[in-house]
């Protein structure tokens, strides 16, 4: 029952923040100011949520891991210098697989 | 990449490839959601009803760790909170769309759905309303049945996936991935270069609000080197 809940409550207020400004600005226009915020949102939230799944890691008891670094910054690199994401996972993801194996 | 296929064709053709990343990561969910006893329904019904990673992966952990029902509402949604920076940020672009339109785009709208998109929309100013959803709709369209599907897939295999995959690491890398190609500008490696810095810093505050301040951080800080180099 309690799991029941948490899921309801949590994918609607989810939806709410989803749909919000979307819903309720319409066709208003957004300020400039607010417009050169919002270019930022990306860049602004998902380093941010990364940085400790790299730095301290779950799999490893929160302690540093080189393979995963590694990894982290490969994926990256390509994604900066190709900026292509495909090529960017695909070149992270073989060198934490071969990390892994070497490890 | 070729110009003269539809936004559509377009979308469906970049969304795609991440089936690569969206297949391990739902099946990683389904995976830890029957090995923490959830029954079948309740797995799926978190990637159908939430359809968000990072916050279901938050909410799994918290209520195998015994949090209240409410704490563990607030964090996974804590974590969720980037979509309303999402959302307001498509509005410019979709804000005229039909309001069923919109309905859908709101559940449709992820990470990948959104920086794909965003992308786009900068890269092709001259594209019209229906363009614009048309694009989003072929994103979402590979990407959310992969999602929900990966999701049973993992729920049903279970517990049989060998820790030595190491499969938490397949959303960190995914989300790098998405990051690499949005550095174009010295501003965007500006707020890239707070948003990691502050989200480290402030990770002992709780409920995921550390995550919150650093991207606010972030945004003021992409705005004033843009605004200073304009």
């Amino acid at each position: 029952m309690t799991v029941w809940g948490i899921i309801i409550a949590l994918g609607l207020l989810t939806y709410l923040t989803r749909f919000g400004f979307l819903g309720l600005i319409g066709d208003r226009v957004l300020p400039a100011w607010l417009l050169r915020h919002l270019r930022y949102t990306g860049v602004a939230v998902l380093p941010g949520l990364v940085a400790p799944l790299v730095v301290w890691p779950d799999a490893t008891g929160g302690t540093l891991d080189p393979v995963r670094l590694v990894a982290a910054a490969v994926t990256l690199g390509v994604g900066v210098w190709r900026k292509d994401v495909i090529q960017a996972v695909l070149a992270g993801g073989l060198v934490f697989a071969a990390g892994l194996a070497l490890a | 990449m070729q110009p003269n296929r539809s936004p559509f064709g377009q979308g469906v053709a970049e969304g795609l490839p991440f089936l690569v990343v969206m297949v391990p990561f739902g099946a990683l969910f389904g995976v830890l959601g029957a090995e923490a006893g959830l029954p079948l329904t309740q797995v799926m019904a978190f990637s159908v009803v939430v359809i968000a990673g990072a916050s279901q992966f938050t909410a799994l952990q918290l209520m195998n760790d015994g949090v209240p029902a409410v704490i563990v509402v607030l964090s996974a949604l804590a974590v969720n909170l980037r979509m309303a920076m999402y959302s307001a940020s498509m509005a410019p672009h979709l804000g005229r769309a039909p309001l069923w339109q919109r309905a859908l785009i709101g559940y449709l709208l992820v990470d990948q759905t959104y920086a794909l998109s965003a992308q786009k929309y900068e890269d092709q100013p001259q594209w019209q309303i229906p363009d614009k959803v048309h694009y989003f709709a072929g994103v979402a369209l590979p990407v959310f049945p992969a999602w929900v599907g990966a999701t049973w897939l993992g729920a049903v295999l279970g517990a049989q996936v060998p820790d030595a995959w190491q499969l938490d690491f397949a959303m960190p890398l995914a989300f790098l991935a998405l990051v690499g190609p949005m550095l174009r500008t010295r501003a965007h490696v500006a707020a890239a270069f707070v948003s990691v810095t502050a989200a480290l810093a402030l990770a002992w505050v709780p409920w995921n609000m550390g995550l919150i301040l650093a991207a606010i951080l972030a945004m003021l800080t992409g705005a004033e080197v843009e605004r200073r180099s304009t």
